[in-house]
C-alpha cells in the first residue's frame, strides 16, 4: 500500500513510493537521509521540523508527504553550499544556538521572516518566532542573530 | 593561571564555537539521526493508569501483526535475570536507618505506579508497525486509587504504592541544630513565616530521548547509543546492576545531545531494553521518544511543599531559620532523586546570609506520578526560592528595604572560608558588590518613578530582588560518599598530542549545548600555546574516553576543566624533559610559555610542535629516562564544592485587565569565578533565566486526582516562547575559586536558581498595593486576574 510521489528537495528531483500516512519529515529524515530537520514534538508546536515549501516555511511534521507532491522543498542542508548563509553566519557570530536541536528550524524560520520583512524589529522577530521553541538560549541571542542576519541579507532576499 | 590576553583564542576570549558549523548546516549527529544496518524499532506500551495491579498481558494478537519481530514483558525480563534500575544515592534517615528503596523494574511487574510506567515492548520492522501492534496487546489492569500530591500521600487512608513504604514515605531526614533553632525563636523579636509550593516542572530538552542497542554476535560486544549527559555512568549502572555486562563488553555512546538540563543524567528503562533486546532479536533495536511520551517518562523536577520561619532580632538580623519540606519523589527512585531535596537543597539554606542556626526537616514521599530528579539547579533553586521569598516577607515584617535587609545579613567579604550551620564551607564571594552591580544595572533608584508611570497605564509594576548561592563543581568524592553517594565524583581527561603538534582532548564531561568543544579547547590553547583550531575535543564515547562522571551540577569546567589542566601540566612536564635534552640544558632551567620551551635567560628555544615531533620520532631522545609519545591522562577529584553566587533583579508589570505579566527588565549579576569564554557564559545565563522565568510565570506539571498528567504536551505545558521574554542584562563579578587550578566556579545553573525568586518577589511587590497577598508559582494570568478581581475596590465594597 504505497503511493508514488515526486518533488524537488534542495534542488534535486526525487521520486519515491511512500506509505500514505508518511509525514513529510519522516520522508526527509528516513528516506532521503536529511537528518538536519528534527522532530521535537508531536503537536506542531516546536518548529524543529520547519522547512521551506515553495519558498514558505512549513512544519514538516504536520504534512503528509503526499501534500508536498510536486513541490519544491528546501531543508537546512540546502540553505547554503560551502560557506554559511548570512543567517547561519549570524547565528554563529551571536551565539544564537547551544544544543543545536532547534537551530535548523530557527534558521529556516528566520530566513522566511526576512524574505517577508527585510528589516524586522525585535518585537516582530519575537512575534514571528512564536512557533519555534528553544529551551537553551532564552531567545536573547537568537533575536540578536536574526537582527544581524537580516542586515547581512541586506534586501538581497537571499535564501 | 592569568587571563591570557595575548592569545585571541585562549582563556578569557569570546571564541566563536567550533561546534556551530555542523549544527547550523544540519550535520549534527543526534541519536535519532543514527540508523544501524538491519535495525528494528521498539515501541513501549505504557500504563494509561496511575496506579493499578497488573494482571495477564495477552500479546498473541500483537505478535501476529505485520512486521512484528518480538514482544517482551516484565515477566520475560525477570525470567532472563534482568535487574531493576538502581538508585545512585542512599539517604540515611533521621533515625539512622537507610531510606526505603523499593525495586524499580525495567518493565512493570505486579503493579503499575504512574501513567507512562512501561508494561511491554514491541519490536518490529518499522516504528509504525511496532506502534500499531502495541494497540493489540491486551492488559488486565485492576485500577487502584492514586496518591498524587505528596502532602496527601502521607495521610492515613491514602493509596499505598509499596508495602515496604508505610505512609508512602521514602525517608524522613533532618539537618542542623534543632535545639539552637528553638532557643533562637524563643527570644526572637520578629518572626517571618511562609508556606510555599515549588511547582513541578518538565525539563523538556528539545531533543526527545532516544536509544539504539546493538549486539555483535561475533565478539559478544554490546553498544548503546543514547541521549545521555554521562555515558560512563550509564555503562556502570546498566552494566553492573541491570544487564550484568562487564564494562569491556559494553560501549556506551552519547553523540550530539540536544539539551539535557538534568533529565538525561539518569539511567532509563529504555536504554536497558534496547541493549538487552538487541541480543535477543540479534538485530539493532532503536527507540525514539515522542514528546508526549517524554512528558510521562522523562524524570521531572522540583515539586516541594514547604513551611519556613525566620527568626530575627529587632533590627532585622537573622537569628534562626526553620524549614519543613515535603518532597515528591514520584513513583520510583530515579538515579539521584534522594539527594536532591537533602544534600543539594537543605545544605544551601544558609544562602548568602550569616543565619547562625538552621534546622531543616525533609520528608520524601512516593506518589503515583512520574519520578522526580535533578532539573537545572536541582535542590538549589528550591532552597533559593524558599529563602529569598522568606527574606522578602521578613523585610516587610521588619519594615526594612529588601536590599537593606539582605546587606544587613550578608556574609562579610573578609569572612571566608565561611562555615555555614548546614555543612558547607564557602571558599570565596563578595555578595555586597554583586548586589550593588545588579541594583545599579537595574536602575533601582529610578524604579518608583517607573512604577508611578505604569500605574497611569493601568499596570501594576513591581521590582524583585533575589540573591543566591550554589554548591557546584560536584563533588569531592569522600564528602559525597559520606553523604550517601554510591559513586565517586571526580573527572578525567586525556591530552593526546599528535606528532605534528595538534591535539585531541578526551574529556569525561559531556556537552549537550554548553559549548565544551570550544571552552575546553581554549584551555588547551592557553596551556600549550596552540590555536583552538589545532585542538579537537572528544567526549561521549566510553570506548574513547578513559573515564568520566559526566556533565551536571555545573561541574564540567570546575572538575572536568581541572582534570584537563592537570593533564596539560603532565604534557608540559614531559615536554620539558625532552626540551632539556635537545637544548642540552638542565631540566630546571627550561621554562615553557606561549608554546615555546626556552632555556631561561637565553634565546635557545624549541617550539611545542618540535617537542611533539621528537616525542614520536625519538632519534635524538633521552630514551633511558623518558618514554616516547606525548599522551597524558589525569583524574581530578575536587577539594570542595564551588560556590557561584549572584544577585538577580526582576522588573515586571501586571496588566490589571488581563492579569498578564510582562517581564520588562531582568538583570543578573553573577560571580562564576574566572570566565573562560564570556560569550558562552552569557548564553548559559540567558538560558537559565528563561527556565527560571518559565517556572515563575508559566510552567507546571499538573496532575489530576487520578494521576493523569493534564499538561502533557506543548499545547498544555507552557514553554516560554520568544515573545514571553525580554532581552537580559547580564553582568559578572569575579572572585576566584580558591581550590581549583582555574579559579572557576561554574555557570550552567545559576540563571534558573536566582530568577524564580526575583520574579515572584517582583510579582508580590507589584501586588502590594492590593494587600498582603501570597501567590504560588506559576503566577499565571488567570491566577493574577482572579487575585486582582477579588481585591478590587468594587469587590471590597460588597
Amino acid at each position: 500500500m504505497s503511493a508514488p510521489i515526486s518533488m524537488t528537495v534542495n534542488g534535486r528531483k526525487v521520486t519515491a513510493n511512500v506509505e500514505p500516512r508518511t509525514l513529510l519529515v519522516q520522508f526527509l529524515r528516513d528516506q532521503l537521509g536529511l537528518t538536519g530537520t528534527h522532530v521535537g514534538c508531536d503537536t506542531s508546536q516546536c518548529g524543529a521540523c520547519l522547512v521551506h515549501l515553495d519558498g514558505k516555511s512549513v512544519k514538516s511534521c504536520t504534512m503528509i508527504v503526499a501534500q508536498a507532491d510536486g513541490a519544491e522543498i528546501m531543508t537546512i542542508e540546502g540553505l547554503s553550499t560551502g560557506e554559511l548563509h548570512p543567517m547561519q553566519a549570524a547565528f554563529k557570530e551571536h551565539h544564537g544556538l547551544q544544543c543545536g536541536f532547534c537551530t535548523p528550524g530557527m534558521v529556516m524560520s528566520a530566513v522566511d521572516l526576512v524574505k517577508q520583512n527585510p528589516e524586522p524589529t525585535e518585537h516582530e522577530i519575537r512575534d514571528w518566532l512564536e512557533g519555534n521553541i528553544c529551551r537553551c538560549t532564552g531567545y536573547h541571542n537568537i533575536v540578536k542573530a536574526v537582527e544581524a542576519g537580516a542586515k547581512a541579507m541586506g534586501g538581497s532576499h537571499a535564501g | 593561571m592569568p587571563d591570557d590576553a595575548r592569545a585571541p583564542d585562549g582563556i578569557g576570549a569570546p571564541v566563536r564555537r567550533k561546534e556551530d558549523f555542523r549544527f547550523l548546516t544540519g550535520q549534527g549527529h543526534y541519536t535519532d539521526d543514527i540508523n544501524r544496518p538491519g535495525q528494528t524499532h521498539a515501541y513501549l506500551l505504557r500504563s494509561p493508569h496511575a496506579h493499578a495491579t497488573l494482571g495477564a498481558i495477552d500479546t498473541s494478537r500483537a505478535m501476529a501483526a505485520p512486521g512484528v519481530v518480538a514482544i517482551f514483558t516484565g515477566a520475560d525480563l525477570a525470567a532472563a535475570g534482568v535487574g531493576g534500575l538502581p538508585c545512585g544515592w542512599l539517604i540515611t534517615d533521621k533515625h539512622g536507618k537507610p531510606m526505603v528503596e523499593p525495586p524499580h523494574p525495567v518493565l512493570a511487574q505486579g503493579k503499575v505506579r504512574h501513567v507512562g510506567d512501561p508494561v511491554a515492548v514491541v519490536i518490529a520492522e518499522t516504528r509504525d508497525a511496532a506502534k500499531d501492534a502495541a494497540e493489540l496487546i491486551e492488559v488486565a489492569y485492576g485500577v487502584l486509587p492514586a496518591a498524587v500530591e505528596a502532602t496527601d500521600a502521607v495521610k492515613p487512608g491514602a493509596a499505598q504504592l509499596f508495602d515496604e513504604a508505610p505512609a508512602n514515605t521514602c525517608y524522613e531526614w533532618e539537618i542542623g541544630d534543632k535545639a539552637a533553632v528553638d532557643a533562637a525563636f524563643a527570644k526572637a523579636k520578629l518572626v517571618a513565616k511562609l508556606d510555599l509550593i515549588n511547582n513541578r516542572l518538565v525539563a523538556n530538552p528539545m531533543e526527545p530521548r532516544a536509544a539504539i542497542g546493538e549486539y555483535d554476535k561475533g565478539s559478544g560486544d554490546y553498544t548503546l547509543y543514547t541521549t545521555s549527559q554521562n555515558p560512563h555512568v550509564i555503562r556502570l549502572l546498566m552494566g553492573a546492576f541491570v544487564l550484568h555486562l562487564p564494562e569491556h563488553k559494553l560501549r556506551v555512546v552519547a553523540p550530539d545531545v540536544g539539551g539535557g538540563f538534568g533529565s538525561k543524567i539518569y539511567h532509563y528503562a529504555e536504554e536497558a531494553i534496547v541493549t538487552w533486546a538487541a541480543a535477543k532479536v540479534k538485530r539493532p533495536v532503536k527507540w525514539t521518544s515522542d514528546r508526549s511520551e517524554a512528558f510521562i517518562s522523562d524524570a521531572q523536577g522540583r515539586d516541594h511543599a514547604s513551611h519556613a520561619e525566620l527568626a530575627m532580632d529587632e533590627n532585622g538580623r537573622f537569628l534562626a531559620l526553620r524549614v519543613d519540606t515535603v518532597a515528591n519523589m514520584g513513583a520510583y527512585l530515579s538515579t539521584f532523586a534522594p539527594a536532591i531535596p537533602t544534600i543539594l537543597y537543605a545544605t544551601l539554606l544558609a544562602g548568602t546570609y550569616t543565619t547562625p542556626a538552621i534546622h531543616a526537616a525533609v520528608r520524601a514521599v512516593f506518589t503515583n506520578t512520574v519520578p522526580v530528579d535533578a532539573y537545572r539547579g536541582a535542590g538549589r533553586p528550591e532552597a533559593t526560592y524558599l529563602l529569598e521569598r522568606l527574606v522578602d516577607v521578613a523585610a516587610r515584617v521588619a519594615k526594612l528595604d529588601p536590599a537593606e535587609i539582605r546587606r544587613r545579613n550578608f556574609i562579610a567579604t573578609d569572612a571566608y572560608p565561611y562555615q555555614t550551620p548546614v555543612a558547607l564551607q564557602y571558599d570565596s564571594g563578595d555578595y555586597f558588590k554583586t548586589l550593588e552591580m545588579a541594583l545599579k544595572t537595574a536602575d533601582r533608584d529610578g524604579f518608583e518613578a517607573r512604577r508611578a508611570e505604569a500605574a497611569t497605564r493601568g499596570k501594576l509594576r513591581g521590582m524583585g530582588i533575589a540573591t543566591y548561592i550554589e554548591a557546584c563543581g560536584i563533588a569531592p568524592s569522600a564528602v559525597a560518599g559520606a553523604l550517601g553517594a554510591r559513586a565517586g565524583l571526580y573527572e578525567a581527561a586525556e591530552v593526546r598530542v599528535h606528532p605534528t603538534g595538534s591535539v585531541t582532548l578526551f574529556t569525561g564531561t559531556h556537552s549537550h549545548g554548553q559549548g565544551h568543544e570550544t571552552t575546553m579547547a581554549q584551555l588547551v590553547a592557553s596551556g600549550l600555546g596552540v590555536s583552538v583550531d589545532q585542538v579537537e575535543v572528544v567526549h561521549g564515547d566510553t570506548s574513547k574516553i578513559p573515564f568520566g562522571m559526566g556533565t551536571y551540577g555545573s561541574r564540567s569546567l570546575a572538575v572536568g576543566g581541572s582534570a584537563v589542566m592537570k593533564a596539560i601540566d603532565k604534557v608540559v612536564a614531559k615536554g620539558r624533559k625532552i626540551a632539556a635534552h635537545l637544548l642540552e640544558a638542565a631540566e630546571a632551567d627550561v621554562e615553557f610559555a606561549d608554546g615555546t620551551f626556552r632555556v631561561s635567560g637565553t634565546d635557545r628555544t624549541k617550539s611545542f610542535a618540535e617537542i611533539a615531533f621528537t616525542a614520536y620520532v625519538p632519534h635524538n631522545y633521552p630514551i633511558e629516562t623518558v618514554e616516547p609519545g606525548l599522551d597524558e591522562t589525569a583524574f581530578y577529584d575536587p577539594k570542595n564544592f564551588t560556590y557561584p553566587s549572584g544577585a538577580h533583579v526582576a522588573e515586571i508589570e501586571i496588566d490589571r485587565e488581563t492579569g498578564v505579566v510582562e517581564v520588562v527588565k531582568f538583570t543578573a549579576a553573577d560571580d562564576f569565578g574566572r570566565i573562560i569564554n564570556p560569550m558562552i557564559v552569557e548564553g548559559q545565563v540567558h538560558g537559565g533565566l528563561a527556565q527560571g522565568i518559565g517556572q515563575a510565570l508559566y510552567e507546571a506539571a499538573i496532575y489530576d486526582k487520578d494521576g493523569q498528567l493534564l499538561t502533557g504536551s506543548f499545547m498544555d505545558y507552557t514553554m516560554p516562547r520568544a515573545a514571553n521574554l525580554p532581552m537580559f542584562d547580564v553582568a559578572t563579578n569575579v572572585t576566584l575559586c580558591t581550590h581549583n587550578p582555574l579559579g572557576v566556579k561554574g555557570c550552567g545553573e545559576a540563571g534558573a536558581i536566582g530568577s524564580p525568586a526575583a520574579i515572584m518577589n517582583a510579582v508580590h511587590d507589584a501586588l502590594s498595593p492590593l494587600g498582603d497577598i501570597r501567590v504560588d508559582m506559576p503566577a499565571t494570568a488567570l491566577k493574577l486576574w482572579q487575585i486582582i478581581q477579588s481585591h478590587s475596590p468594587a469587590q471590597a465594597a460588597e
